[in-house]
């Protein structure tokens, strides 16, 4: 009779190992599932986009421009060509802001409570979304100069690159270590040549990464660009006026009602991203190489 | 103007290692023959004058940095105030009933929000609902569970999610999310769960539930990634901690990562959030674009973000262009609020102490 109450309490402990292991395999089950359920959409988005953009793609997507409804063919010349214009205007702003603010927060704002307000700032701006820049760009330059034009949809793509570059430039800069800046200073270096030669030279590598990150990111933008750059069917290098812009395009067609339209979206899906990840592929071998180091 | 010159300039002859010319004062630098020394310069030193120096680029050089930080308040403050003014029509007019309004009829120029702001809520709502369970399963997995190997594949393929575009988003449901959602899932949904009342009505493939299932695939990358810099950001003494009391690895997990991150993880959801409300390319093209407040989810709906999209350049009149404007007013501070609340949530956990035992 004495032995009862222990054999009961190791069944029910043994009961208990029992329930904790079940959950613990339980758990794990769910999360190798929920990663298998999160991977599935991607391969299966990544594989329909290059099954039917390379059965889609021929040499005249790169060099006609749109055809009427109903007529076979045409390509998205003038939108490739577009979205570049668009993408130089933003970068050409952009980047050069962006850098400048992150050498600030990096170099001589540290620890100040201004920098802090800056970052934050820098931080929810980059949250604010992007059709919302395009209204308030519409608001600025479209209504004051009464016509769709590309330099504001640079500007608005410029805009949506600044905050991204800004905070990666500063991590970037917060990488080098304080000693390399010392030796600088030490040889009667001023403080603004620091900055440019040795931090930023240092740090270039990943500041060009981030840049070529934050243009990835607006080079698929359409929401900014949709009441801004407008669109158009015909070639236009000015910027003044509406230009195409391929993800506009890849957005008119597919809401489209022909066929043949929806071929020329799967095409422009296709060749947008693969501009995207060649950009950003492209940028990294040449920062590492150190073939562009010290252009920033 | 740097420490270091200023002590050179002060005691020119503390440095024995290198006989040091005489300094000479900053304001000589644009004219450098002023020198009194008979010592030429040292090549560094001519080589560094030559290429200027002095207070004066030094202080150009940190205002123009100055500014271009700046910049950055500037442009928030000029996105709040240009949308004030030009949605100042549609204030006046309407004022807070906007936001509760039902209408929306360009015609008569009677406008309210109210059904874009239930499309873009429960669309959000929906998203976050099916999202935020799968990013802490990949988040988990990515950081306890998954053997090394797969770690940085995996890592890279749930980043690759965030790199493409909206609109391609957008092509890829209308073609084959929405077929799916009409001819399978639609239909399932309805059979097991129509007496829920959400999943009744006529189904056509787009609507709420689309734009939700969209959306939850886009903000998933955001929630995983995020999540899984938080949790790694745990300190490995709490693992074993909690591990050497015998506890199993999903205890361990519980007690010691979830626990210590939940602030982070809060902060993480919330920025998901904020992308989910103001996504809308791929949103506008599977929602169906009708403003209408139905308790059905296959019913088409309409999203703050889809409607300025879709009504813009063809609005005509000036209240209809500023009732839009209002539109993008109220996205603007609702994802100002939701993302600093967010990042704040962020910071206090990445930033601060580690992890600390409740």
């Amino acid at each position: 009779m004495g032995t009862q109450p222990i054999n009961l309490q190791t069944s029910s402990m043994r009961l208990n190992t029992v329930r904790r292991t079940i959950t613990n395999h339980f758990v794990t089950a769910l999360a190798i599932l929920s990663t298998i359920l999160v991977i599935a959409p991607l391969v299966a988005i990544l594989v329909y986009l290059i099954y039917k953009g390379a059965s889609s793609l021929n040499l005249a997507f790169f060099t006609h421009i749109p055809k009427p409804v109903g007529e076979e063919g045409g390509g998205m010349a003038n939108s490739i060509v577009g979205s570049g214009v668009i993408l130089l205007l933003a970068s050409l702003m952009g980047i050069p802001v962006g850098i400048a603010a992150g050498v600030y927060l990096a170099e001589f704002g540290r620890g100040k409570l201004l920098a802090t307000l800056i970052r934050f700032t820098a931080d929810v701006l980059n949250g604010v979304p992007s059709i919302v820049m395009g209204v308030a760009i519409y608001s600025l330059i479209v209504m004051q100069q009464k016509h769709f034009s590309a330099f504001a949809g640079g500007v608005a793509l410029a805009i949506m690159m600044v905050p991204t570059i800004t905070r990666t430039t500063e991590e970037m800069l917060a990488t080098v270590p304080h000693a390399v800046r010392e030796a600088a200073l030490g040889l009667g270096v001023p403080k603004w040549r620091t900055a440019i030669s040795v931090s930023l030279r240092t740090a270039s590598p990943g500041i060009i990464t981030g840049c070529m990150l934050a243009f990835a990111r607006v080079a698929g933008e359409t929401a900014p660009l949709l009441f801004t750059a407008l669109g158009n069917q015909f070639w236009s290098f000015k910027l003044n006026e509406p230009i195409a812009a391929l993800p506009l395009q890849i957005f008119v067609y597919a809401t489209s009602p022909y066929d043949e339209w929806h071929r020329l979206a799967w095409a422009g899906s296709l060749v947008l991203i693969v501009l995207i990840m060649v950009a950003v592929t492209l940028v990294r071998i040449f920062a590492n190489r150190g073939v562009l180091k010290g252009n920033s | 103007m740097s420490p270091h010159r200023m002590t050179l300039e002060r005691d020119p002859n503390s440095s024995t290692s290198m006989p040091l010319p005489v300094p000479v004062p900053v304001t000589a630098v644009a004219s450098p023959q002023t020198s009194d020394s008979n010592v030429p310069p040292s090549p560094v030193r001519a080589f560094l004058r030559a290429r200027g120096s002095g207070r004066f680029a030094d202080v150009t050089f940190s205002t123009l940095m100055l500014l271009c930080a700046l910049s950055i308040f500037a442009i928030v403050v000029f996105i709040a105030s240009i949308l004030v003014a030009r949605s100042h029509l549609s204030l006046v007019q309407f004022g807070w009933k906007f936001f509760t309004r039902q209408a929306w009829d360009p015609v008569a120029g009677d406008f309210g929000a109210l059904p874009f702001i239930y499309g873009t809520l429960a669309t959000s709502f929906l998203a976050l609902l099916m999202a935020v369970p799968l990013a802490l399963g990949v988040a988990v997995f990515l950081t306890e569970l998954c053997p090394q190997a797969l770690r940085a594949p995996i890592s890279f393929l749930t980043e690759l999610l965030a790199a493409i575009p909206s609109v391609v988003y957008g092509l890829w449901a209308v073609f084959v999310l929405v077929p799916l959602m009409r001819d399978v899932i639609g239909p399932f949904l309805y059979k097991y769960l129509g007496w829920t009342g959400f999943f009744e009505g006529a189904n056509f493939g787009v609507g709420l539930l689309t734009a939700s299932i969209i959306l939850a695939i886009m903000i998933l990358p955001i929630i995983s990634s995020l999540t899984r810099d938080i949790m790694t950001a745990v300190p490995n003494s709490q693992r074993e901690a909690v591990l050497a009391l015998g506890a199993t690895r999903w205890e361990m997990i519980r007690t010691g990562v979830l626990r210590n991150s939940r602030i982070g993880i809060v902060g993480a959801v919330m920025l998901g959030l904020g992308r989910a409300l103001g996504e809308t390319m791929a949103v506008t093209m599977v929602i169906g674009n009708h403003p209408d407040i139905a308790k059905s989810l296959f019913a088409p709906g309409y999203t703050l973000a889809s409607v300025i999209a879709n009504e813009f350049t063809e609005a005509t009149g000036n209240l209809y262009t500023s009732a839009l404007i209002e539109i993008g007013l109220a996205l603007f501070l609702v994802t100002i609020v939701v993302n600093a609340i967010a990042r704040l949530l962020v910071w206090a956990v990445t930033r601060g102490a580690p992890g600390r035992v409740h």
